[in-house]
C-alpha cells in the first residue's frame, strides 16, 4: 500500500536560514499522525512544501503518491488544511461560507448540496446556517472550519494547530470528530503543542532545530535510547507536598530534570545516585516509571541542545 | 486556460457578498469620489479674470483717465484704489490688497500730445505667475488699443486677428480640469477598494487558507478584480452624469466610446492595486501606498502641468503613468469629440499596462508564497 504522505531528505532554506533541515518519513493510509516541535522549529514550513505551496530545496515528498514539486495543482485538490487562524469570513454567514469553499474546490449543484448535508449533520452545525461566523462561538469556528476543509472529501487533512485556544470540551469533541473520519479512511497530519493531544495519535514526530528528532508510537517514543539515558533512571516520586520537594530535589546531586507530574514529581536522575536522593527524602515514595511524552520531548530537547 | 483561472467565480461571488454585506463601507466608497468631485470642481478656476488693482495717476488729464477707464472696462482688471503716491502704490502690493499696481506719470497727456511714447508703469505681484501672465497681456492689449486709436484716427484697423477656438471655446477651465479630475478620483477609489480587499484577507488568515486550496493565483486577482471593476464603472457613470449636469462640461464625443475606453483604465489601476496589495502587510500599509501612487498621476500625467513643458526626463517618466493616458482620452472624447480611432492607441497602450499590472501582481503573490 502507497503511504498517504512521504517526505524524504527534504531540506527547506530561505536564504541563509534552515527552516527544514533533511527531515524524512512517511504516514500511511487512514493514520492519525501528530507533528510536535516548539514554534519556530519548522512545522509548518513542511505542511506548506507537502501541499506544494513552496518546493524544497531539497529532497522530495509524495501525497498519495503526487510529487510535491511536480503536481502542486493537483495536490491541492486532493488534501484538505485548516490553521488556528480559521480561515473563514466573519462578515459571511456560515452557509455562504461552505458554498464558497464548495466552489473553490470545483464541487457544484447536487454534488456540494449532499455533500453540506453530510457534514452538517457530522458535526451538528445545521442550527447554525443562517448565522453570521463573527457571532459563532471559538469552538464552532473551529467546526466549520474543519467542514470547509473537508468538504471535498480529501484522503488527506493537514490540521495546523487545530485546537489552540478553544475551551477543552470543544477540543475533546473535535478530536472525536478527528477520529471518526481517521476511521473512514481519511489521513490526518495534526501539528500541536498539547502533550494530550499528542498521546492520542498513533504515531508522533518530534522536530527541534529544523531536524526531525524524533518519530514512533508513543510506546516507541518512551523506550527510545536518547530519551532514556545510559546511567539514568526516570522516577515517580510521591511526596506529601510535592512543590516544596521539587526545589530541594533539584538541588540534589544526580538528578538531571525534575518537575511536577500531576501530584507527584517526575525525576530523571543519575543510576548511582539514586540511593543517596531516595534518602534524603525520607518518607516519600521513589518508584521507576516510564517517561511521559512530555518527559521524552525534554530530555530529547536537553540531548540535542548539549550535542550542540 | 480553466486551470489558469481557477476559482474565479467562487471568488467573485464571495466579493460581491462583501460588498453587499457591509452598506456603510460601500456608501462611503462611492460617496468620497463624488464629494470631492464637488469639492476640488468648483474649487478649482484657473482662468484670471477681476485682478485686484490699485491705480496713481499723477497725469489727472482726460487722456491718462481713458487709459484707466479702459483697464477697468476689460474683465481681467478690477480697480480697488486711486493713492495719491508711489509709496502708497508699493504698499498696497505688498500689503495684498492689489495685485497690479498702474502708475501714470504726470508728463502721460503731454508726451502724448507731442507726438512721443508716454509710457505707463505696471508694476505687478510676481508671487502667482498666471496672474502676473494675464496681467501683462491685458494691459500690454489695453495699451495696443490706445496706440492705435491714437495713430489711425477714425479708420479701420488694417490688421485684425480674431481668434476662435476649436475645443472648449469659452476656455473655462473647468472643462478642462474636471475630466482630468475624474481620472484620479476613479484611479484612488479602485487603487483602495482591491488592495484593502486582499489585504484585508491577509491579516484576517483567509489568504492562507485560500493558497492552501486549488485557486489558482491568477483566479484569485481576477476574481477580486470583477466586483471592483463593475463598482468603478457604475461610479464612473455617476461622475460623468454630475460633470454634465452639475458642471456643466459639454461632452462632445460620444460617452459609449468614453465607457468603452475606460476599461483598458480600470483594467490597469486594478492591477495596480493588487501588486500594492502583494506589497502591503497591512491595511494601513496599504492605504499609504495607494496614496503615494496619487502623486504621479496628479502631477506627471498632464492633468495640471502640460507634458509639453516639462524637463525630458519627466516627459518620459509621464509615459509611464497610466493617467497619462486616460486623461488624454478623457479630455479627447469629452472636449474634442474624438473617437474610438483616434485615441485607440492610448486605449491600447493601457490594455498592455493592465494585462502586465495583473501578471506581475499574480506573480509575486506565487513568488511570496515561496517565501513565507
Amino acid at each position: 500500500m502507497t503511504p498517504a504522505i512521504t517526505a524524504e531528505g527534504m531540506t527547506i532554506r530561505f536564504g541563509s536560514f534552515t527552516a527544514v533541515q533533511d527531515v524524512s518519513f512517511q504516514v500511511g493510509k487512514g493514520e492519525l499522525f501528530g507533528f510536535l516541535g516548539p514554534n519556530g522549529s519548522g512545522k509548518t514550513t513542511i505542511i506548506k512544501a507537502l501541499c506544494g505551496l513552496l518546493t524544497p530545496t531539497e529532497g522530495t515528498g509524495t501525497i498519495l503518491g503526487m510529487d510535491i514539486r511536480k503536481q502542486a495543482a493537483e495536490i491541492r485538490r486532493h488534501v484538505g488544511y485548516m490553521s488556528q487562524k480559521f480561515g473563514l469570513y466573519e462578515d459571511l454567514t456560515v452557509a455562504e461560507n461552505l458554498t464558497f469553499y464548495a466552489g473553490v474546490y470545483g464541487i457544484k449543484g447536487t454534488q456540494a448540496e449532499q455533500r453540506t448535508k453530510e457534514l452538517l449533520a457530522l458535526t451538528g452545525m445545521e442550527p447554525y446556517l443562517r448565522r453570521r461566523v463573527g457571532a459563532l462561538s471559538g469552538g464552532w469556528k473551529q467546526r466549520l472550519s474543519l467542514c470547509c476543509a473537508i468538504i471535498h472529501s480529501p484522503q488527506v487533512v493537514f490540521l495546523d494547530e487545530p485546537t489552540a485556544g478553544i475551551d477543552p470540551v470543544a477540543r475533546r469533541s473535535l478530536w472525536d470528530l478527528f477520529f471518526q473520519l481517521s476511521g473512514q479512511g481519511v489521513t490526518f497530519f495534526v501539528t500541536t503543542h498539547y502533550m494530550d493531544e499528542a498521546e492520542r495519535c498513533g504515531r508522533v514526530g518530534y522536530i527541534y532545530l529544523s531536524k526531525l528528532a524524533a518519530i514512533g508510537t508513543v510506546a516507541e517514543l518512551q523506550q527510545l535510547p536518547a530519551a532514556n539515558p545510559k546511567g539514568t533512571v526516570r522516577v515517580q516520586i510521591e511526596a506529601p507536598d510535592a512543590s516544596v520537594e521539587l526545589t530541594r530535589l533539584r538541588s540534589m546531586r544526580g538528578v538531571r530534570e525534575a518537575t511536577i507530574f500531576g501530584r507527584s514529581i517526575h525525576a530523571l536522575v543519575e543510576q548511582h545516585d539514586l540511593e543517596a536522593i531516595r534518602q534524603q527524602l525520607s518518607g516519600a515514595s521513589v518508584e521507576p516509571v516510564v517517561p511521559s511524552l512530555e518527559d521524552v520531548f525534554v530530555t530529547l530537547t536537553y540531548e540535542i541542545m548539549k550535542e550542540r | 486556460m480553466k486551470d489558469l483561472f481557477y476559482g474565479l467565480w467562487p471568488i467573485c461571488r464571495k466579493e460581491f457578498t462583501h460588498i453587499r454585506r457591509d452598506p456603510t463601507t460601500l456608501f462611503f466608497t462611492l460617496a468620497v469620489p463624488l464629494m470631492q468631485l464637488f469639492l476640488l470642481g468648483l474649487a478649482v478656476d484657473t482662468n484670471v479674470r477681476q485682478i485686484a488693482t490699485a491705480i496713481l495717476d499723477e497725469s489727472h488729464t482726460p487722456q491718462s483717465r481713458q487709459f484707466v477707464d479702459k483697464l477697468a472696462a476689460s474683465d481681467s482688471f478690477h480697480i480697488v484704489a486711486h493713492v495719491d503716491s508711489a509709496d502708497k502704490l508699493d504698499s498696497a502690493i505688498r500689503a495684498g490688497k492689489a495685485r497690479v499696481g498702474v502708475r501714470i506719470p504726470y508728463d502721460y497727456a503731454r508726451r502724448l500730445q507731442e507726438g512721443n511714447t508716454a509710457s505707463v508703469l505696471v508694476l505687478m505681484d510676481g508671487s502667482d505667475s498666471s496672474v502676473a501672465g494675464q496681467a501683462t497681456n491685458a494691459s500690454t492689449g489695453v495699451a495696443m488699443q490706445l496706440s492705435l486709436t491714437q495713430l489711425l484716427g477714425n479708420s479701420p484697423m488694417p490688421v485684425e486677428v480674431r481668434p476662435s477656438v476649436l475645443y472648449n471655446p469659452s476656455t473655462r477651465s473647468a472643462n478642462f480640469f474636471i475630466p482630468g479630475l475624474i481620472a484620479v478620483l476613479l484611479q484612488m477609489m479602485v487603487i483602495l477598494m482591491v488592495a484593502l480587499s486582499l489585504v484585508r484577507e491577509r491579516e484576517r488568515g483567509t489568504l492562507e487558507q485560500l493558497t492552501m486550496t486549488p485557486v489558482a493565483p491568477l483566479g484569485l486577482m481576477v476574481g477580486k478584480m470583477i466586483p471592483y471593476g463593475v463598482m468603478a464603472f457604475a461610479e464612473l457613470c455617476v461622475i460623468l452624469a454630475v460633470m454634465r449636469v452639475v458642471f456643466l462640461v459639454p461632452v462632445h464625443g460620444n460617452v459609449l466610446t468614453l465607457l468603452v475606453l475606460s476599461v483598458p483604465f480600470l483594467l490597469t489601476v486594478l492591477g495596480l492595486g493588487l501588486i500594492i496589495s502583494t506589497k502591503a502587510q497591512t491595511q494601513a500599509e496599504a492605504f499609504q501606498l495607494a496614496m503615494a501612487t496619487i502623486l504621479p498621476s496628479v502631477f506627471l500625467s498632464g492633468y495640471i502641468f502640460l507634458i509639453e513643458n516639462m524637463p525630458p526626463f519627466f516627459a518620459v517618466l509621464s509615459k509611464l503613468v497610466p493617467t497619462t493616458y486616460y486623461i488624454r482620452i478623457l479630455r479627447g472624447v469629452v472636449l474634442r469629440g474624438a473617437g474610438l480611432q483616434d485615441l485607440l492607441l492610448d486605449a491600447m497602450i493601457l490594455l498592455v499596462m493592465g494585462c502586465a499590472a495583473t501578471g506581475i501582481a499574480a506573480w509575486l503573490f506565487v513568488r511570496q508564497q515561496q517565501h513565507a
